[in-house]
């Protein structure tokens, strides 16, 4: 069994492979090309906000073992665990008793001091750990919580839309009854009911979401293969003798790739929002904002409030939901047929 | 003679209206010899483009081919398994579609298209099959061939798309080539150069064409045979002169009237009274009855049979079939 780190390793490794390759594949396009300059053009600051989000996150899914750090007493401290890039960026033994405010040099109740004084920017939690440090490893998870889904989410819902779309009849039957019976279960209640059955973790929680979110894009792609389906160039592969299968992979569903570029950001946004819902019921991810938020519920009642701590994850969630948000709506008009310009 | 490319004998295509089957083509049957340019005529609603789907086999759910016999390069077409007829289209057989700007997929360059075409039948090399696509191109008049193959249909004009097209049907060499309304889009001096187009690779290739048109210049332009259709039947049939010079139904004599002429300026264009009735109201007897400025008691009664005008020349009229009996 490969250790979680290096697996976590060569997902990187394969993501940027990924974004290279699609990088080369989109310079080679124009209409491609055309959009990413154009988005550049028209939200530059949110899709900046976006790609720090991302650094982040892939920065703390390098890791490795080995390296000391210096412990508060100034004596070497030997490390086994595998530690992130991101973790790095922090002393070894960073932490404290309890809680502190933001750059306070001495604990929040009792008063002594403490070991790293001024120096928790945005101060620390109930364990005594540094809020920066866990907001910051908080947004490997929420990309994982979005992107994972999504990668579950977009082809179930375009094998589902589009066989539907395609082949009509029985199989359109089918679908839609699957359909009818997810939308008429509450979705939270269907999400703890999954997530009860197959447990908690960071997986299961992804396809719990996966399985609730995936009727609407379903929709969307039937509809859209509906039309593509009657469209003369379908009619014209059928007349050269293209198999079925053929013209859904070559005919249809490229057809359908500027939806689901924008339905993936618009369903990223949502699917991240869920988790903060679930990490509420107290059956979210470790380590998620959601979680950091969940925790403020006892805090906000004592007195004097603690409130750096949900301060530091709603700022952090809310910032990457409104660029994300920002970005989707910038895909949208760049990639729907209806505004495109003429020229290009 | 040898065997003809393609032979259609009382094709019957139905469609259900109202939960009984409906024939929209009712005991169709015509010849395409090898080389020959047969022109299918007559109104929006005749069952032409019917009749050239159903020869591929791709008449649009829920329409089926209910009877008849379909032979197309010798084999029977109905019977074939829907492994084998995805064989027969395209290599036997081609289509041109009546719309060029919809019928490419937008978002495949149209040299991959057409390299598709050629790799779905034949094994050969992408770069030989670019090769071939752009000869191909070239064919078909395309300029700059060597650079169109990577355009996208959006690049491109309507003719160009057109001849993109006929450039895909004829990468196989088919021996049938079925143009459903090939120049019905586009505008009338493309539609010349298109025709010309059509006429010269026929010329070249020997490609039998079916061509269905409501146009009589066109078929003016390509035709050895015309077939006139009226409401799912073939009512006339003969070679060019003999249907536009000497037709005998009174439907083929209200069509080549109704074309607008130089030397008739002037004058009021005649036209056929009323439209082809819907298939539910085909009925016994001579479905023209009802327009027919020749109408006999028969009509009512039974559709008439072929009169046969000469070896090539029919027509199913009882008016004529009563003129000639005489």
């Amino acid at each position: 069994m490969v250790e979680p780190h290096v697996a976590s390793n060569l997902v990187v490794a394969v993501l940027v492979a990924g974004a290279l390759f699609v990088a080369r594949a989109v310079r080679k396009s124009d209409l491609w090309r055309g959009s990413l300059r154009e988005l550049a053009r028209r939200r530059p600051l949110a899709l900046g906000v976006v790609a720090i989000y991302v650094l982040v996150a892939l920065l703390d899914s390098v890791a490795w073992t080995g390296g000391g750090a210096v412990g508060a007493q100034g004596d070497q401290l030997a490390l086994h665990e595998p530690r992130s890039v991101v973790d790095r960026l922090f002393p070894g033994d960073f932490g404290e008793r309890s809680y502190s405010v933001p750059l306070a040099s001495a604990e929040f109740y009792g008063g002594a001091a403490l070991r790293h004084p001024g120096r928790h920017w945005l101060g620390t939690d109930i364990l005594g750990r540094d809020i920066l440090h866990l907001t910051l490893k908080g947004a490997r998870i929420a990309l994982l919580i979005g992107g994972f889904t999504s990668l579950i989410v977009i082809p179930l819902a375009l094998l589902f839309g589009v066989s539907a779309g395609y082949f009509g009849g029985r199989v359109d039957d089918a679908v839609f009854f699957l359909i009818s019976v997810l939308a008429s279960i509450p979705g939270l209640l269907l999400l703890i009911v999954l997530v009860m059955v197959m447990g908690r973790g960071a997986v299961q929680v992804c396809i719990a979401l996966g399985v609730t979110s995936w009727v609407g894009f379903c929709r969307v792609a039937r509809g859209e293969t509906l039309k593509l389906r009657e469209l003369d160039y379908v009619q014209a592969a059928r007349a050269l003798g293209v198999s079925e299968l053929r013209i859904i992979l070559r005919h249809v569903v490229p057809n359908l790739l500027h939806l689901v570029v924008i339905t993936f950001v618009l369903l990223f946004s949502g699917l991240v929002l869920s988790e903060a819902i679930l990490a509420w019921l107290g059956i979210g991810i470790d380590g998620s904002w959601g979680q950091m938020i969940d925790q403020a519920r006892d805090e906000l009642s004592r007195d004097p409030i603690i409130w750096w701590n949900l301060a530091a994850a709603s700022a952090a969630l809310f910032g990457l939901i409104l660029a994300v948000n920002f970005v989707g709506d910038a895909v949208r008009d760049v990639l729907d047929p209806r505004t495109l310009r003429e020229d290009r | 003679m040898s065997e003809p490319v393609l032979s259609v004998r009382d094709l019957r295509t139905t469609f259900p209206l109202g939960g009984e089957p409906v024939p929209v083509v009712d005991g169709v049957g015509f010849e395409v010899a090898s080389g020959e340019v047969l022109a299918l005529v007559g109104e929006s609603g005749c069952g032409k483009s019917v009749t050239a789907l159903s020869i591929l086999r791709l008449v649009p759910r829920p329409g089926r081919v209910a009877a008849g016999h379909l032979r197309l390069c010798g084999r029977d077409v109905l019977s074939l398994p829907v492994r084998e007829m995805r064989r027969v289209r395209g290599a036997d057989a081609a289509m041109i579609f009546q719309e060029p700007m919809t019928s490419l997929n937008p978002v495949v360059s149209v040299g991959a298209q057409v390299v598709e075409a050629i790799r779905l039948h034949e094994r050969v090399s992408a770069s030989q099959a670019r090769r071939r696509t752009i000869e191909l191109f070239e064919s078909v008049r395309i300029p700059d061939p060597a650079e169109r193959v990577d355009s996208y249909p959006h690049q491109l004009s309507g003719g160009l798309k057109q001849r993109v097209m006929i450039a895909m049907a004829l990468a196989l060499r088919p021996r049938l080539l079925v143009a459903d309304e090939p120049t019905t889009a586009l505008d009338v001096t493309i539609q010349a150069q298109i025709l010309e187009l059509l006429r010269e690779l026929q010329r070249e290739l020997g490609t039998a064409i079916l061509l269905i048109t409501h146009d009589l210049g066109v078929v003016n332009e390509l035709a050895d045979r015309i077939a006139v259709m009226y409401a799912g039947r073939i009512v006339e049939e003969g070679t060019r002169e003999e249907i536009l010079a000497r037709a005998r139904h009174p439907y083929t004599q209200g069509l080549l009237r109704a074309v607008p002429s130089l030397g008739r300026r002037g004058e009021r264009l005649a036209e056929i009274p009323g439209v082809v009735p819907s298939p539910i109201e085909w009925s016994r007897g001579c479905p023209f009855r009802t327009r027919c400025p020749r109408v006999l008691p028969a009509c009512a009664e039974t559709m008439p049979a072929p009169t046969r005008l000469s070896t090539t020349h029919a027509s199913r009229c009882h008016a004529v079939a009563a003129e000639v009996s005489t």
